[in-house]
């Protein structure tokens, strides 16, 4: 693609700092990335919906309010790609599933106002797992997303439209949720930073419940400081959620500004390295030298409860989500199959509305709180968890951040684990111990393996420790190694990394 | 738990039904094979000693969060309605709850 513009894949603060200051249109801004999905989309499938008038209009309002000498916020202006799991209002909100096809909310996520106060223009709803019960993003009813560093591979899941948005500059930053691992490993896959926020630091108000008590709103971005920027203006306080932290989040984007990591003492997670691909292993093991090189202490460390986070989620995970996928009965909203009376009409909805993946998860929930099981298996699960949180607790004793692979592997073929739930599973297995506790971690693209595909090196850090996570994964983003743009992606790709 | 037993297609019948799930049989075979695989993967934790370890049901110490009882507007009424399947008279209708089967 020869239009020169590499205005599409400039960073989130740059378009920001020039809208802002009246050097460059919102509505130019616009433009260019809705061209750019209007090429790319097709093959790469990132978006369900592209709000094309709603962010034309949104980004001449905030043209309207620069010409007006006011400042429209921090985001002035940036497109942003929201996980389609994340309610907007009047606008379809499908979570990829059937059950949910033809919904329009009837109001907003907190997130979503608080995009659209900080003057940011959302240019779409972003494909997903259903109901972000997935790791490939295969899991839609509305068909896969592609990798844009090979479209016969997965992005990786299950906030794979977002990943690929941002990978591919169709949207400079983006929102995803995490779960079990579902912003940190597609971001992995796609070459882009993820981050998972501290449990309770970003309002869940809006966000269709999958596991209330792992499910996390983090962004999506090209670098660290503009992932640390998206994650300050969502961040905060929110009455409408009952989780949420009634303190002040952590400011993030001063930390990502560069305090170095002298003197941080980094752990590398042994279970994180050892059972890995020798080409992530790599990638681990060289951003560990890089810390230490920057001034860090780096040693490693063995935190082998870590094992146990990945059968304990796949239980508590699902039964959480049985019970919060019982609210689909068709009487309220979405999909209704007529039957005779409410319970078959209730069954026939559930059986013709929700996906493979979907079912399988109710059924695995539903049967780990069942009568005469919950013991061995929920209650378990959730001592389990008690012992992951201790065994952290531990490590944090002795360090200030934690590092590892994000995931066991590079992007998988389309169709490689579709069959097999259980080694679908197994791709979370790095991720899935911070959402058990509720911490912070994020993935920084460090390097690619021999095939080219991008590989992830995750920063974790101990509840609320996003500060001291950002400076890790700023010098690890200084120190990677120049990673070549997507095969698919807008004109300009390649410009500024 | 006794570790011989194994998932069966009447367990995955069983729990289909307490989950609302209308399957059909060729559903309830896979399940019951994949549900097994998963739950024999987890028997790793439930073999576990965790004897004297308390649960964690969630990440925070949650507490009742009040606030004061004051009116204040809610969703528009209409606008929740106009997604329902079924209305009548400004509520919610559903097919008949009690009675004889047909």
């Amino acid at each position: 693609m020869t239009t020169g513009a590499a205005g599409a894949w400039a960073g989130a603060s740059a378009i920001a700092t020039e809208v802002r200051s009246g050097g460059r249109s919102a509505a130019s801004v616009v433009e260019e990335h809705l061209a750019a999905i209007a090429v790319l989309d097709g093959e790469l499938h990132a978006f369900l919906t592209v709000l094309a008038d709603q962010a034309r209009a949104d980004a001449a309002a905030v043209d309207a309010a620069v010409a007006a000498g006011e400042d429209p916020g921090p985001l002035a202006g940036v497109p942003v790609a929201l996980k389609d799991n994340l309610c907007t209002r009047g606008v379809p909100t499908t979570c990829s599933s059937r059950i949910l096809e033809h919904w329009r909310p009837p109001y907003d996520a907190t997130v979503v106002g608080r995009l659209r106060a900080a003057g940011a223009v959302v240019v779409g709803k972003t494909n997903l797992d259903e109901f972000a019960m997935g790791s490939s993003t295969e899991n839609s009813a509305f068909g896969p997303t592609r990798n844009p560093y090979d479209l016969a591979r997965v992005p990786g899941g299950s906030s794979g439209g977002s990943a690929v948005a941002v990978a591919a500059g169709l949207a400079a930053l983006a929102l995803g949720s995490d779960t079990g691992g579902s912003i940190r490993q597609p971001a992995s896959f796609c070459g882009v930073v993820g981050m998972k926020p501290t449990y309770g630091t970003v309002s869940r108000y809006g966000l269709v419940a999958f596991a209330s008590s792992l499910d996390q709103i983090g962004p999506f971005a090209r670098s660290v400081a503009d992932a640390a920027l998206l994650h300050d203006v969502v961040a905060g306080h929110d009455p409408m959620d009952s989780t949420s932290l009634d303190r002040p989040a952590p400011a993030t984007a001063a930390a990502a500004a560069g305090e170095g990591v002298e003197g941080l003492r980094i752990g590398l997670l042994a279970e994180f390295v050892e059972d890995v691909d020798p080409s992530v292993a790599g990638a681990v093991r060289a951003g560990a030298e890089a810390l230490a090189a920057a001034g860090a202490s780096v040693e490693e460390v063995s935190v082998p409860q870590l094992h146990f986070g990945l059968p304990a989620y796949y239980l508590i995970a699902p039964a959480e989500a049985s019970s919060n996928l019982a609210r689909y009965d068709g009487v309220r909203y979405g999909l209704r199959v007529d039957a005779p009376d409410v319970e078959a009409m209730n069954r026939a909805t559930r059986e013709a509305g929700f996906g493979p993946e979907v079912k399988r998860r109710i059924m695995l929930g539903t049967y780990a709180l069942s009568a005469g099981y919950y013991d061995a298996y929920y209650g378990q699960a959730q001592k389990v968890r008690t012992l992951i949180i201790a065994a952290f607790d531990d490590a944090y004793r002795r360090f200030d951040a934690l590092i590892g692979a994000t995931a066991p592997s590079t992007a998988f073929p389309i169709g490689a684990k579709v069959d097999d739930p259980l080694q679908m599973y197994l791709s979370d297995v790095c991720t899935i111990p911070s959402n058990l506790a509720g911490h912070p971690a994020m993935s920084v693209p460090f390097g690619a393996d021999a095939g080219g595909l991008p590989i992830g090196v995750q920063v974790l850090a101990p509840a609320l420790g996003e500060a001291t996570m950002l400076r890790v994964a700023g010098a690890l983003e200084v120190a990677a190694p120049a990673l070549a743009a997507p095969a698919l992606a807008a004109p300009g790709a390649g410009a500024t990394r | 738990m006794d570790d011989a037993r194994r998932l069966t297609r009447e367990d995955a019948a069983y729990v289909a039904r307490l989950a609302r799930l209308e399957l059909t049989e060729e559903e309830l075979d896979t399940y019951a094979d994949q549900l097994a695989a998963v739950l024999e993967h987890a028997a790793q934790v439930a073999a576990l000693d965790t004897g004297g370890v308390v649960p964690t049901a969630h990440p925070l110490p949650l507490e009742n969060v009040l606030r004061p009882d004051e009116p204040r507007p809610s969703l528009d009424r209409d606008e929740v309605l106009a997604a329902a399947p079924a209305v009548e008279d400004r509520r919610f209708r559903v097919p008949r709850v009690l009675g004889e089967s047909p």
